[in-house]
Order: C-alpha cells, then structure tokens, then sequence
C-alpha cells in the first residue's frame, strides 16, 4: 500500500489536518447495555473540517457509538469531550442525521415543520420561532435541493428525499459537527451521488463523522476511513488494511475489494473467482471527485 | 330538536357537547399521533377509583376522579418511559387496580348511589351551569398549554430522540401532556362516561388526521367533527329516546367508517405528480 499513488498526498494532507483543533474526543470509551459492553476502549481523535467514515458489519457497535457521542447512552467506561465540553454541553454543536426516524406514516408534519424543529435547540421553552429561523430553515432545504417540496407531508416523500430533509434538520441547527448514521440506507444510487456531493460540499465548514455498514458507499467520499466491530481500528488513513478489515469482519477481505467503485485497497492481481458482490455503480456516477 | 331547546338542560347539554369537544380534538391529536389510546384508556377507568374513594369518604367522587386519573396518568407516562419492556403489561395492571378500588369502594360504601352509571355511562343531560363552567376553564387550561409547548409537544411527537439531543425537557413536557389527558378524561367523563372516553378522545383526531397535514389544522378539525358528533348524537338521542353517551359514540363511530370509506377515493388525486424529482 506504501505504493499506491495517492498515498503521499493523503498523508501530506492529514498533517495537516493535525494541527486542526479538536472537535471530539473519545478516550477510552466503553459502552453498551445492562453490563454487556458493545464497545471496548474506543480512542478516537476527530478533528475540525475531518470526513471520517467508520464502517462495521450489523452488531458492530456504530449506532451504540454515535448514542454516546449525542448523550442518549452515558458511557460505562471512559469519556467523551465535544469542542471540549461535556457531551450534554457539547451536543449543541452537533447535528444528527438519524437512519431513520420512526414515526407514524401518517403523522401530519410538513417537510417545513420537520426542518424548522432543528431550530429547537436556539428557541427554548416559551420562545416561539422569528424570521430568523425561517431564513435558516429555507437556506437548509435549499441547500438539499429540497425547497420546493416545503409544504409537503413527510409521508408523501420517497426515502432519499427524506434523507435529505433530514439532512437539512441537523443542518438547520447550525452545527461545527455533523454526525450521520447510514446516510445511503434505502437510497438508490443516483440519489445517493447527490447525497456525496452534497456531503463533499457541506465538508469544506464542517466536520462529519459517518457510520456505515456499506464499506463501498462510505470510502468513495470521506477523507479517512476506519473500521469499528467492538474496537475501533483506526489510523487516519484513507485506505483500510487488509488487518483492519480483518479484525472487524472477521471474514476473508479479498472478496470484499472487487467492485469497489473507488479502490480502498491497494491493487492486487485479480486470480481469485468473481466478486460475489453485485457490481457497485460506475465511479463516475458515484460524484465523488477525490 | 328547537322545541328541545327550550329545556335549561337540553342547551346545557348541547354547550358541553361544544365543550367538550375542543378539549378532545386537542388532546385526542396528542393521543392519536403518539399512539397512547391504550394509555388514556388505562387513565379513563382508573379514575374510577377515585369516584369509589370520592363515595367511600364522602367528598365530591368528580374530585376524586381527577385526582385518581392525574395519579395513573404521572405514573403510566413514567412507567411508559422508563421500563424498557412491557410498558402496556404494566398499564393494564394500573388500569384494572384502579377499577377494582372503585368498586370494593363502592361496595363498602352503604347506601344510595344515585348517579353511579352516570360516570360510566355519561350524564350529559345532567350538566350543570356549573360544570360548563369547569369545562370552560378546563378548555382555556388546555389551549394555553398546547399553544405555549406547542413546537416542544410537536417535537416529541414526531422525534423524541432529536427533541432530547436538542434539549428539550423531554419528561417535563411528555408528563404535562400526561397531565392534560387526564384532565380531559375527567372531563368527558360527564358526556359519554369513562368506559366510552377513548372513543370520542380518538376517532375525531383519527377522522381528521385522514385529510390534514399538519398538527394545528387536525386539532381544529377533530374539535369540529367532534362538535358535531355530539351534537347529532345528542339530537339522535332526544328523538329516538336512545342513551346519550352511546347515541354520541355510535354517531363518531359511523363518521369514522364513512371517512376510512371515502379516503382511498380521494388518495388518488393528488398522487399524480408525487414522482417527480
């Protein structure tokens, strides 16, 4: 891997991200539920304007993660510091993207009014919205190409549209930190192109940290790339190694690199049996220009 | 139905029907997008064991019941949130105790017990200037905090998980609701009576909320319909000689099957341009 060509400009890249302040900070992290940890000593350094992608197979201890990062879950073990603050502090900064909100299909809430509760954080009990707000919310749904859909119900939008109305929530909070978990979950891939483009463009002000269990869809995109199942292996590095993929799946990892729109691994000859895979889209499709 | 209003009681009836229903379309809103019908169930029949503490001690059963059903909601909306498993388990147990008091109660009480069925089964022809006052303020109660808490009880609703992360005191404001609903219980218990309250506290919402899209506009169309619901039912009942509380009942029960009817009639016209993008 030391020969891959791009390899020079990403490390040159990542010192320089170095000297970027810290934006969280995970220090020996354990957590989980009733007693049973799900994750073991996580340390994880995340730095401002950093897109890291963390990938793991279902059970791995994503969702557990980003819970602790958003205060939902106190951690067994271990601390979290957002812009060095506690995390109950700190979350304000924070945007979330959820997998999915489970809510009635026919709850009755406008794509406007879903956008508008990210301004929730800034107008506290008894304050009602101001223009302000509007303006931001309409700058969100703007941004995702999703302003004229404003007076629509939420149950009338496909998947990736919700996606990105949810998108525009976190966003509408003003966030330094954006957090989203299976960004591409249910999104066919044309609208998942848009989705990374928009993330790519989002990335030059603000930090993202992204979970998947998809290591094709999260390493087209992001800057660094880490593998989480129990531990987290993670080196600030764009490219996963074949030990890392290891010891989170478990499981043979020349199967898992064929097919692969953008190549995480380095080349290697091609004398195994087909990728089992279904072929990803083509990297041109995939909007991403790394 | 004119000749009808001549009777004190028969316009005091009709203004509680009004009453009453504003009360149900807001809270039933409440109770029907965050799927706790169960919940107000269990409330509605525990304040039975107030009415039976209310007989046994010999203070006013009405009081007994708002204090029984504030009781079960508090600590039906805490178990609902904080047992992980088998929350409507638990709820049902709190619901049939609360009964069972108000009976053993009732039992060991001597005497006449005039207006016993009236709480189970409503007395709305027996509504007092009084009680319309009560309501009326119960209603004012009831619209000040849902407008005050209003983007708080809309956040919660639809996303408990961002409203926490945003802050929001999620329990402080999920237990007012609780709050609010036994209130409203209490309060339709005159109309219909406890055992038929879920019913008028869920189907106009659940009417409304087939043709609205947003929070606001199915409280206010829940309140209409459920203002002409009781309004019919009462004339239903006047003319026919039929029990009020079930007449009102059976009247939101055909309006509600009329609407599940209509809808997948009226769902194909605006689909047409829904693919775009």
């Amino acid at each position: 891997m030391l020969h891959s060509p791009g390899y020079e400009a990403t490390t040159g890249r990542l010192a320089a991200l170095g000297e970027r302040p810290e934006v969280i900070a995970i220090r020996h992290l354990w957590a989980g539920y009733n007693h049973e940890p799900v994750l073991e000593e996580i340390n994880l350094s995340v730095r401002e304007l950093d897109f890291i992608g963390l990938i793991g197979p279902n059970g791995s201890g994503k969702t557990t993660l980003f819970k602790v990062l958003l205060g939902l879950l106190p951690p067994m073990r271990g601390e979290v510091r957002i812009m060095g603050k506690s995390v109950r502090q700190g979350r304000r900064y924070v945007g979330y993207v959820p997998q999915m909100v489970e809510f009635d299909q026919e709850f009755p809430i406008s794509v406007w009014d879903v956008v508008m509760l990210g301004r929730l954080e800034q107008r506290r009990l008894l304050q009602p919205f101001t223009s302000k707000d509007a303006r931001i919310v309409e700058a969100a749904l703007r941004s995702v190409d999703m302003l004229h859909w404003r007076d629509r119900s939420i149950s009338d939008l496909s998947g990736g549209q919700r996606k990105r109305v949810y998108i525009a929530r976190a966003l509408a909070t003003e966030p330094r930190i954006l957090l989203l978990d299976e960004p591409l979950a249910g999104i066919d891939p044309q609208m998942g192109s848009h989705i990374y483009e928009l993330l790519q463009h989002l990335n030059r002000t603000i930090t993202i940290l992204m979970i998947s269990h998809d290591i094709g869809a999260i390493a087209s995109c992001v800057k660094t790339i880490g593998c989480l199942n129990r531990r987290l292996y993670y080196h600030g590095e764009k490219q996963i190694t074949p030990e890392m993929l290891e010891l989170a799946y478990k499981c043979p990892v020349d199967l898992i690199a064929h097919g692969i729109p953008h190549r995480v691994f380095p080349a290697h000859p091609m004398e195994h049996s087909p990728s089992p895979y279904p072929p990803a889209s083509k990297p041109d499709e995939n909007g991403c220009h790394d | 139905m004119i000749e009808a209003l001549q009777f004190d009681f028969m316009r005091n009836a009709l203004m509680a029907g009004v009453l009453v229903s504003i009360a149900c379309g807001v809270i039933g809103t409440f109770v029907v997008i965050n799927r706790i019908v169960f919940i107000s169930g269990g409330i509605a029949h525990a304040a039975y064991g107030g009415i039976g503490l209310g007989y046994f001690f010999r203070f006013s059963p009405t009081l007994g019941a708002i204090v029984f059903s504030a009781a079960a909601a508090l600590g039906m909306g805490w178990v609902e949130r904080r047992t992980r498993e088998r929350a409507d388990t638990i709820i049902g147990v709190m619901w049939a105790i609360g009964m069972a008091i108000g009976i053993i109660l009732i039992d060991l009480t001597g005497g006449y017990k005039a207006d016993l069925m009236s709480y189970l089964f409503g007395s709305i022809l027996a509504v007092s200037s009084n009680d319309l006052l009560v309501m009326l303020i119960l209603d004012i109660v009831i619209i000040l905090l849902a407008t005050l808490f209003y983007k708080e009880l809309l956040a919660i609703s639809f996303d408990e998980t961002f409203a926490t992360v945003a802050n929001v005191p999620v329990d402080a404001i999920y237990l007012t609701l609780m709050g609010m609903i036994a209130l409203t219980v209490v309060m339709m218990m005159r109309v219909v009576g406890l055992i038929m309250v879920i019913a008028l506290l869920t189907m106009p919402a659940a009417i409304a909320g087939q043709f609205v899209k947003s929070m606001k506009k199915m409280m206010i169309v829940a309140s209409v319909l459920g203002m002409l619901f009781t309004s019919l039912g009462l004339w239903l009942s006047y003319t026919l000689n039929l029990t009020s509380g079930a007449t009102i009942i059976l009247v939101s029960g055909v309006g509600y099957l009329l609407a599940v009817a209509v809808r997948p009639l009226l769902k194909r016209l605006p689909t047409t341009h829904l693919t775009s993008t």
